[in-house]
């Protein structure tokens, strides 16, 4: 659906994006991935040709977005960062200027109608937009996306500046609109693209990272697991247990937190699930799980470990070519 | 375009501007009309009424222009425009329509102080219109020039700023030409200056090269603003 092919983008001599190709197929829900300043809204903004590449293409649908903007664009759907919103307007009038500014062949009032019901503003439909907050600014930005129903809808971080009510709205939202659309959503937040995507791009200074199956990528950073468990039982006996429970690699008491339960570290071996077998020990045991959570890694982790993992894999074909 | 078109002209009216350009250069030309014929008791200094209207667009055109392309760049909501499906020329041609009607607009309205004279003598018509028509035209390529600075820049008081200095620097040109001994850079400068163009319209003729030269003002702005966005998009 989206074809992003050798793209590059220098803002003088600085290299925004570079040499970054990759795919989305239809019906996927893209996660973009990246820290503030990789290169993830310059992307965006050539995928839906507010930027043009220094090189390389992008194609929509099969569509080069330099060859025919205008049939490109038609596809497209777009959130930018800040929501493209006119303030001295109402939501009606906004919307009813972007229905003309696209073109759209839909009976006006239904579509308007339908769209306003899906993002929820219908309640400040007949509002001004500068009295809105920041929020509803956020759903008539998506609501501006939606009209005209285009195949591919791009998400530029949708849920910064959200309250967290307002964030799982709005990825609930993202995710039911995957059902029938190909979406590019970027973030920072890795919790939101584990929530929310089918597949995740990693972008660093413009290159390329990681491109995979969101579960992959989270299994292949993150290696050994991390657990907490909150246990009940006698703590020296349950920490032997633990340490015996096969793929478990290290653990260790963390303390009491509960009345009568007490947590443990548990560390697994690489692309091991211990679950399931430390629950059939403590049952075996009759020692209650009262609570299990899995640690989780942070953007700045995964960062750090695909980064060093690039820079073994590059420095071991660099060794690999000196021996051939 | 049309949908652009339609919005700008909108928000001229949802923000006070619109109301300010239209009253201001109502109440101005008044005066300006009132002091040239009607205390004057003739319309011999038609002539200087019309150049005090140059000098007023100078001043109240930018007013009309400043915002055209600075705001949306500021708000960031040139990226919906941008990203829409409609070309370049499109979007600068529904902006500066927009501007163009809220200009026509009041200069029709304020041409029916014409009608005035008409009622205390009988001034010549052919010299009316075909003033008329210049200062129509002389506005026209004002508000390409304005929209041409207003796309270079996201701060719309310097896009005024630069407006309203280069309009007189236009106007003044001609009177400067006067003045400079070198011959070629005299000739230059009157061939493009707007009062000189402007002086066979008071003569009520239509000067076909100078409606030409107009048009072709307003042309080459109009194709530099596309190409102001077109350059922003590649570097």
């Amino acid at each position: 659906m989206i074809e992003i092919l050798n793209v590059s983008k220098n803002f003088g001599d600085k290299k925004a994006v570079s040499d970054l190709s990759f795919n989305v197929v239809e019906g996927e829900i893209l996660g973009f991935l990246g820290p503030n300043g990789a290169g993830k809204s310059t992307t965006m903004n050539i995928i839906t040709g507010y930027l043009s590449a220094s090189s390389g293409t992008a194609k929509i649908d099969g569509i080069d977005i330099l060859d025919n903007p205008t049939e490109a664009k038609r596809k497209i759907g777009f959130l930018p960062e800040i929501p493209p919103l006119y303030p001295e307007m109402t939501v009606k009038e906004y919307l009813s200027f972007i229905y003309d500014l696209k073109d759209c062949r839909f009976p006006r009032e239904q579509h308007l109608k339908e769209i306003c019901d899906v993002v929820k503003i219908g309640d400040v439909y007949k509002r001004m937009i500068k009295n809105l907050s920041k929020g509803y600014r956020q759903r008539v930005g998506i609501a501006q996306a939606l009209i005209g129903n285009p195949k591919v809808l791009i998400f530029d971080e949708p849920t910064i500046g959200l309250d967290p009510k307002q964030i799982i709205e709005i990825r609930n939202l993202i995710k039911m609109l995957g059902r029938e659309h190909t979406v590019i959503l970027s973030t920072h937040i890795l919790p939101e693209v584990q929530a929310v995507c089918d597949r995740i791009v990693v972008i660093n200074k413009g290159k390329l990272v990681a491109n995979e199956k969101t579960e992959d990528l989270i299994l292949a950073v993150e290696g050994s697991r991390k657990l907490v468990a909150k246990i009940v039982g006698p703590e020296a006996d349950v920490l032997k247990m633990l340490k015996a429970t096969g793929g478990v690699r290290y653990a260790e008491i963390l303390g009491k937190r509960d009345t009568d339960s007490i947590s443990y570290l548990i560390e697994s071996e690489d692309k091991v699930d211990v679950r399931k077998s430390l629950f059939y020990s403590l049952a075996k045991n009759g020692w209650p799980l009262v609570g299990l959570e899995g640690m989780e890694l942070n953007l700045e982790d995964i960062f750090i470990r695909l980064i060093d993992k690039e820079k073994n894999e590059q420095g071991k074909r660099k060794r690999g070519l000196k021996q051939g | 375009m049309i949908a652009i078109y339609k919005r700008e002209l909108k928000a001229y009216f949802l923000t006070p501007i619109g109301y300010i350009f239209c009253g201001m250069y109502l109440a101005v030309s008044g005066l300006a009309f009132a002091d040239t014929t009607l205390l004057e008791q003739s319309t011999s200094s038609l002539p200087t009424y019309f150049l005090y209207m140059m000098a007023i667009f100078a001043i109240l055109i930018p007013l009309l222009t400043m915002k055209l392309f600075a705001e949306d760049r500021k708000s960031r909501t040139e990226q919906v425009l941008l990203t829409a499906p409609v070309s370049l020329t499109g979007m600068i041609m529904g902006k500066y329509f927009a501007a163009l009607t809220v200009f026509a607009a009041t200069f029709l309205v304020n041409s029916f102080n014409f009608v005035l004279l008409f009622q205390y003598g009988s001034p010549n018509t052919a010299s009316i219109f075909s003033n008329i028509l210049g200062l129509f035209l002389i506005g026209c390529a004002f508000i390409a020039i304005g929209a041409f600075l207003s796309a270079l820049t996201e701060n719309q008081l310097i896009a005024a700023v630069t407006s309203i200095g280069s309009i007189a620097a236009i106007l003044v040109v001609s009177f400067v030409a006067d003045k400079i001994g070198v011959q070629w850079v005299r000739v230059v400068l009157k061939w493009f200056s707007i009062i000189n163009r402007y002086a066979p319209f008071t003569n009520q003729q239509l000067d076909i090269t100078a409606i030409v030269y107009f048009f072709s003002l307003s042309a080459v702005f109009l194709f530099l603003t596309v190409r102001v966005y077109e350059k922003r998009r590649w570097s």
